[in-house]
């Protein structure tokens, strides 16, 4: 200690003996540039701190994402919530096809041929009959050809009760019987025969128990296993008609290779239990006039017309058991589900650009909604930086009160309020805020709102360190020779507070501030990333790196995750670079 | 001293209780159509009691239908007896899941805790030795990057090379798919190896810390008078270094791992939920996600408790560590 002491009584020495000296020189004598620079104690920091490299970096990384965020989200040419779709060819379903396992029939005109009366054909059909009863009409059906049947109905025309000699007649309404008829009916009822012919009419003669039944038999509808297409549409009443469907079904009973209707030769050319219909144009040309099959093939995709030439290829394909087939030179592939034929053809499709790698136009490429990921970078970098700044304000403030109040006032309100610091600080962070994540969950909370519950809770757990630090240090000033100098002259508290311990309290809350930013744009970020913080539509640096929850997205695409980790982790570490070298500035003393 | 120690415990208990109160009091003061919601989910699922069950269940566990305090005394009343009730995710009693889990979280921290401790005092002293070299400056700034590394980031990268690229080790879990085959030691090697990534990004995040502080308070230490005195009788540097300085170095050091050593059974919820190691913090978070209240709740007390805990001992150890402190 002498020591020490000995040597400042010597520099003073020193000093003196200089003085004088220059006193006596005059090109010593004391003018503005010979006079020792002093810098204001707020210029000694700026110089220390500017001359902390880490600290320039640190101010450096923060410029740049300040810019990034704030301003490049204006020059940004995408808006946040963009998205970007592109054309994809994908094997899509096109059509479907089956075989045909039920009779479809078409009716005869004037023909009252139901469904009740094809359901009863069916059933009688199965039980090996060949007639059947329904809604009062006798029906009876023949086997035309392989799984064709024409069905005859046999509608009563009157009544005739018989006894001994006398032959008495009910018509039925509508129908009047006249002379000749009645004698034709009563020879052949006598000859014991089961029909008669009248004016070239054959009827029949059912026979009951009071005597007989006149009726006449006619074709009722035809029920066959094929599905009929036309080329032409307008040429579907045509062939859905009873008469051309006879005529054809009759042809192809017989393996007739041609067959008359209206006046028209149709050609039938067979192939492999399928049928092409063709007919002479009126250039002499045969033209495709329709096609036979016991395909059902149907259309999956909408605004899409199946032409006959793409079933009857459809057809021939499944009948050959291929796998593909081109059609139009469209590559058509084939799959078989539980007795359906899927037939399936690539298909541009107009689909969100998802995971697009990066390009000129995206320079980080897209993210899962096919939204530009530069963009979403900016804006989720607005949201982290926002809710860092608004919840460490929120800190400040209710740590410079609690803080403040505590360290000028001491004795029992220190006391009492360190304890309340005390037991604010044993609430369980973490668990908290995943509670209260998982509940904004639950309820569904607006995204907006939650970004300001969130900041608010932040800021709510976290003040005590803030607190602490200022009740520390004021607790120290308030000591201080200027505290007890300022008390003397009678300035007023809130004044005493404002104007002298607040600005010395200053420079440790902003370094704590600053290095407090870099934590709470960590826990924002963890917490988004567990899905708990920031949700969609709005992102964050943490809620975009969310997608690496999934290891597909961490294997393929890199350049979803790594550009927001890197942005956090330069940003934080920005914020401590700074708040380091703050806190060297403002004291050498303190160590790094 | 055991004045001192008596009113601290007294303190510690009396903080629990006021951390309790506010866990539940924030339970309670859910909308109280959250607890309708997790109830009507909880119904729908096959083999589930009822939803109006469920509903009296809550209000038997947590006494919702009587005022907050009265709520509070009778919960009070059964986790002091132990009964915590029984978790709504795991189907078992809460207490029961806790002793399943919390050896994964404890061998994780363990392991941590050594590799944190070899690592980051050797490099803190090297760094505070040759303060302003280049080593220097190459410690500090790792540190501040493990400081701002966010730990999810830090394990998908992890995952991303040593998982993905060279297919070392799992991505999730603890145990391998072949996990019953394995022989007793086997099965032991199979969890050491699911644990390596994990700990090395539990490691890698906190060994920052310890090392800023380390040279930080060596760096007070080096300035000391007794250290100059020390070189100036020409010791040889190890000795100043290993004798007179790192020695007084451990008084801080020291509070700093007590603080330490009970947040080792509190899991570190985020890196076992990145890795899915069934330890306490990964139950705990499925739990709070799936709002499993009695879950909840004890886990949150429980890591109050040991927070209180830690600030106890790290109290106790000043105390031990240095003599001054005792005096006083």
């Amino acid at each position: 200690m002498d020591k020490k002491m000995g040597n400042t009584k010597d520099h003073r020495a020193d000093a003196s003996g200089e003085n004088a000296m220059n006193q006596q020189k005059p090109e010593n004598m004391l003018g503005d540039e010979q006079r020792v620079k002093v810098l204001s104690p707020g210029m000694m920091v700026l110089k220390r701190f500017l001359r902390n490299r880490l600290a320039i970096t640190g101010l450096i990384i923060l410029v740049f994402m300040f810019l990034f965020s704030f301003v490049g989200g204006i020059l940004a040419p995408f808006r946040q919530d963009q998205t970007f779709h592109t054309t994809e060819i994908m094997l899509k379903e096109y059509a479907g096809a089956t075989r045909n396992a039920e009779l479809r029939y078409v009716t005869a005109p004037e023909s009252e041929f139901t469904k009740s009366a094809y359901a009863g054909m069916i059933l009688a059909k199965n039980n090996g009959e060949t007639s059947f009863d329904s809604n009062g009409t006798h029906f009876a059906f023949t086997l035309l050809g392989q799984d064709t049947f024409l069905i005859e109905e046999a509608k009563p025309l009157a009544e005739v009760a018989i006894r001994k000699v006398l032959f008495g007649y009910k018509t039925a309404p509508g129908f009047t019987m006249p002379e000749g008829m009645k004698q034709a009916f009563e020879s052949a009822y006598k000859a014991g025969e089961d029909t008669f012919i009248f004016e070239d009419e054959a009827y029949q003669i059912f026979r009951t128990d009071l005597g007989a039944t006149i009726g006449k038999t006619r074709a009722s509808a035809l029920a066959s296993m094929k599905i009929y297409d036309v080329a032409r549409p307008e040429d579907k009443a045509l062939i859905d008609s009873f008469d051309y469907r006879m005529a054809a079904e009759q042809a192809m009973a017989a393996g007739l290779e041609a067959f008359e209707h209206d006046g028209v030769i149709y050609t039938l050319v067979e192939d492999e239990g399928s049928y092409l219909i063709t007919y002479a144009s009126g250039n002499g040309e045969a033209e495709t006039f329709g096609a036979v099959s016991e395909m059902i093939i149907n259309a999956i995709m909408p605004d899409v017309f199946l032409t006959m030439e793409f079933k009857a290829e459809a057809a021939a394909a499944i009948n050959d058991g291929l796998s593909e087939f081109n059609y139009n030179g469209q590559r058509f592939r084939i799959d078989l589900v539980h007795r359906t034929y899927n037939i399936k053809t690539d298909t541009e499709t107009h689909v969100l650009d998802m995971y697009h790698a990066p390009d000129s136009k995206h320079l980080l490429g897209t993210d899962q909604n096919g939204m530009d990921m530069l963009t979403r970078l900016m804006y989720g970098g607005r949201i982290s930086l926002m809710v860092g700044f608004v919840v460490i304000f929120l800190e400040m403030f209710i740590g410079i009160l609690i803080g403040g109040i505590s360290g000028y006032f001491g004795k029992w309100v220190d006391t009492m309020l360190m304890r309340f610091i005390d037991l604010f600080n044993c609430i369980p962070y973490w668990p908290i805020l995943l509670i209260l994540g998982s509940v904004m969950d639950t309820l569904e909370v607006d995204s907006y709102v939650r970004i300001f519950l969130l900041m608010f809770v932040l800021g709510l757990l976290g003040w005590t360190g803030i607190a602490r630090v200022v009740r520390g240090q004021i607790l120290a000033l308030r000591e201080q020779d200027f505290m007890i100098a300022a008390e003397a002259t009678g300035v007023r508290v809130s004044r005493r507070i404002i104007k002298h311990l607040v600005p010395n309290v200053m420079p440790l809350l902003i370094v704590q501030a600053t290095l407090g930013l870099g934590g709470i744009i960590l826990t924002e970020a963890t917490l988004s990333f567990l899905g708990l913080g920031v949700k969609y539509p709005l992102a964050s640096w943490g809620s975009i790196i969310n997608a690496a929850s999934n290891p597909y997205i961490v294997t393929n695409y890199w350049y979803i995750w790594v550009p927001a980790g890197l942005l956090i982790l330069l940003t934080v570490l920005g914020f401590n670079f700074v708040g380091d070298g703050l806190r060297d500035a403002f004291d050498p003393k303190m160590k790094r | 001293m055991s004045k001192f120690i008596i009113r601290r415990v007294f303190l510690a208990a009396l903080i629990i209780l006021f951390g309790a109160f506010i866990v539940y009091a924030v339970i309670r003061a859910l909308p109280s159509s959250y607890v309708e919601t997790i109830a009507r989910q909880r119904a729908t699922m096959p083999n589930s009691k009822s939803y109006a069950d469920w509903v009296a269940e809550l209000n038997a566990l947590f006494r919702l239908d009587t005022d907050v305090f009265t709520g509070f005394a009778g919960w009070l009343g059964d986790a002091i007896r132990g009964e915590f009730g029984n978790s709504w995710s795991y189907g078992i009693k809460v207490t029961e899941k806790f002793a399943d889990v919390i050896w994964y979280t404890v061998a994780l921290n363990i392991i941590t805790f050594i590799l944190q401790i070899a690592i980051a005092i050797p490099l803190g002293i090297m760094a505070a030795r040759k303060q302003y070299s280049k080593m220097d400056y190459a410690i500090t700034f790792f540190a501040m990057v493990g400081i701002s590394l966010p730990s999810f980031f830090l394990s998908t990268m992890l995952k991303y090379v040593f998982s993905i690229n060279l297919g070392w080790f799992d991505l999730y879990g603890i145990v391998g798919r072949y996990h019953e085959q394995l022989s007793s030691w086997g099965k032991l090697l199979d969890m050491a190896h699911h644990l390596v990534l994990p700990v090395t990004t539990l490691t890698l995040l906190s060994i920052g810390g310890l090392m800023r502080f380390t040279r930080t308070n060596m760096l007070e230490v080096l300035g000391a008078d007794y250290i100059r005195t020390a070189r100036a009788k020409g010791l040889p540097e190890n000795k100043v270094i290993n004798r007179h300085a790192f020695r007084n170095t451990l008084i801080p050091l020291v509070s700093y791992m007590s603080y330490l050593l009970p947040s080792m059974f509190a899991g570190s919820m985020i890196t076992e939920t990145l890795y899915q190691i069934p330890g306490i913090g990964y139950i705990a978070f499925g739990a709070i996600r799936a709002g499993d209240i009695p879950f909840t709740m004890f886990y949150s007390v429980f890591s109050i408790v040991l927070t209180q805990i830690s600030l106890l001992i790290a109290d106790m150890m000043y105390a031990v560590v240095d003599p001054r402190v005792r005096i006083n």
